[in-house]
């Protein structure tokens, strides 16, 4: 293995960083140099940008860190219904995912179990399984538009069906490949069904289940922007298309780095519950 | 017909064949008994279906025909009397050395304290001499100190019958001989009912009161019976000493190396599987 460096790593992630800003700034500075003349009527009427033909420069990093320091600033804040605050929006993206992400759970690791322990089961629904789950979440959208009617619950059921598949096959293959030998060992000591699920099958397989659990997380949080752009109302995927429309690129930037951050967290919060769960053999 | 403890009579065990080919015999017609109290092992060459016998005594495994009786009673699965010492030592990774005890004695007495149980693992781990690593899970002992875990588990349970599986085959010279000890000493002490499998003649001799020689499989046969009459308690130190050890010995030797290959083409005219000739080598004639 390679000997880990971290100072050094850390040394170069910050000049790396540093550069990418440099060029940015670097980029975002050449402005057009001349004056374009236009009609002071024309300009009155479709505004002075639109007039100068000139498009929206995209903003400068000290224009995007400003304005990350003020949604940082005050994240909370409700001037009405297209005007709230990216804590607010990132609050309404998790709530749907969190549920969504639940729900999914609570369905995909008790079937799953059942799957990975009956031969006959994992048989019968593979064939659905293998159809389902190569669907893209957003194509099931106007049939649970349809159905449910509800544009904020339709998309915590996209959410749903996205973390289904990864937890359900990971569940069904870790309960399957539990050691003969340990199972051997359960029935040598007499171990009721419930007592061997519970006390050898669920933590031999608890690893493997975290890992579906860990591949969920991630894409339903890559899910929930897309899905919100397409119902809009609130969230982050909302604010995104929101600030589009508004042409506010720095917002836009701002909304990109947060999706990252917490999406790294929601991964390394399922990364964590993996490591205490896990065993070595 | 009186019937000893441990009654295997005239199990079988095939396997269907490839591709609906005729159904691949793996051993037929076993018959052999095992008295209360007593330590009988098993020699054979690998493939002769030496650990679906014992996977079949443990209820584990089900025979193609025939049956195993114990205690008068024919046995449908496993139980808690019939304790089985693993050759993987099969402990449970994510549980520490102590927990894995706990799981097999709260599966025996699940009326008891966390208290109670406590004490009873403490006491098994003392007497496999563990007390230091109790805390520590599988992964950081040694093979020794893992298969010392599987004894102690298998012991917890207080069974009536001891089953063991090449238990020592995965450890160096030196460990190996040391749980030699400590098993023999135990199974004396307890008057434990035993059946071990093994290929280490050392070691039947040293553990067995009688030793059964499996001829080469397919369609493997128990040819013959050695009985051990060098006389207890034997150790690790001073058996190889014993009169009659070496004829012992040989005799063994000379079965698994010439012997288990030409019996499994035909056995002797007059062998009759269900009463298998019993010999007694270290016996002068």
């Amino acid at each position: 293995m390679l000997v880990s460096r971290p100072f050094a790593s850390l040394a170069l992630a910050a000049l790396l960083f540093a550069l990418f800003v440099g060029v940015w700034q670097l980029s975002s500075a050449t402005s057009p140099a001349g004056e374009v003349i236009v009609d002071p009527e024309y300009a009155a009427l479709v505004g002075a940008a639109a007039a100068t033909g000139g498009k929206t420069p995209f903003p400068s990093p000290i224009e995007v860190g400003a304005r990350i320091l003020e949604h940082f600033a005050d994240p909370f804040y409700v001037r009405g219904t297209n005007d709230q605050g990216i804590g607010i929006q990132l609050a309404y993206s998790l709530g749907r995912v969190l549920a969504g992400y639940g729900f999914a759970a609570l369905v995909a690791i008790p079937l799953g179990f059942v799957i990975g322990m009956s031969p006959l089961l994992y048989g019968a629904l593979n064939p659905f399984i293998q159809v389902l789950r190569p669907i893209s979440p957003l194509a099931w959208m106007p049939l649970a538009l349809y159905t449910i009617k509800d544009s904020s619950v339709s998309s915590i059921f996209v959410i749903f069906i996205c973390s289904l598949w990864p937890m359900l096959i990971n569940t069904a293959f870790g309960v399957a490949s539990v050691r003969r030998e340990w199972l051997n060992v359960a029935r040598t000591l007499e171990c009721s069904t419930l007592r061997t699920a519970f006390r050898v099958i669920l933590p031999a397989a608890a690893p493997t289940i975290m890992t579906g659990m860990r591949i969920s997380i991630g894409i339903a949080w890559l899910v929930i922007v897309a899905a919100e752009m397409l119902v809009g109302g609130t969230g982050i995927g909302y604010f995104v298309w929101n600030q589009w429309n508004n042409l506010s690129l720095s917002d836009i930037v701002t909304a990109i780095l947060v999706i990252g951050l917490v999406g790294m967290m929601l991964d390394q919060l399922l990364a964590t519950a993996t490591r205490v769960v896990s065993y070595q053999e | 017909m009186r019937r000893p403890t441990v009654s295997v009579e005239g199990i079988s065990k095939r396997f269907p064949g490839p591709r609906g080919g005729p159904p691949q015999t793996v051993f037929e017609n076993v018959w052999f008994g095992i008295e209360g109290g007593e330590f009988v092992c098993l020699i054979g060459h690998s493939g002769c279906g030496k650990t679906t016998i014992l996977n079949i005594l443990a209820g584990l495994d089900r025979a193609s025909d025939g049956a195993v009786v114990v205690a008068g009673r024919e046995i449908d699965g496993p139980s808690l009397d019939r304790a089985v010492i693993f050759q993987s030592h099969a402990l449970l990774p994510w549980l520490t050395a102590e927990e894995n005890i706990a799981f097999a004695v709260r599966s025996r007495h699940p009326d008891w304290t966390r208290a109670q149980i406590a004490d009873e693992c403490r006491r098994w781990i003392d007497l496999v001499g563990l007390s230091a690593a109790a805390g520590k899970k599988p992964a950081q002992l040694s093979g020794g100190m893992k298969q010392r875990v599987g004894i102690a588990r298998a012991l917890s349970v207080r069974p009536k019958i001891l089953l063991m599986d090449e238990p020592f085959s995965a450890l160096d010279a030196l460990t190996r001989g040391m749980l030699q000890d400590e098993v023999n000493r135990i199974v004396g002490e307890t008057k434990l009912t035993a059946f071990m499998i093994t290929h280490d003649v050392d070691e039947a001799i040293l553990l067995a009161d009688r030793i059964l020689l499996m001829t080469n499989g397919p369609n493997a046969k128990i040819a013959e019976v050695v009985v051990n009459t060098l006389p207890r308690p034997r150790t690790r130190h001073d058996v190889h000493h014993l009169p009659g050890y070496a004829v012992l010995r040989n005799h063994i030797l000379d079965f698994l190396v010439d012997r288990s290959r030409r019996l499994a083409e035909t056995m002797p005219t007059g062998w009759d599987p269900r009463r298998i000739p019993e010999v007694r080598p270290a016996v002068p004639a």
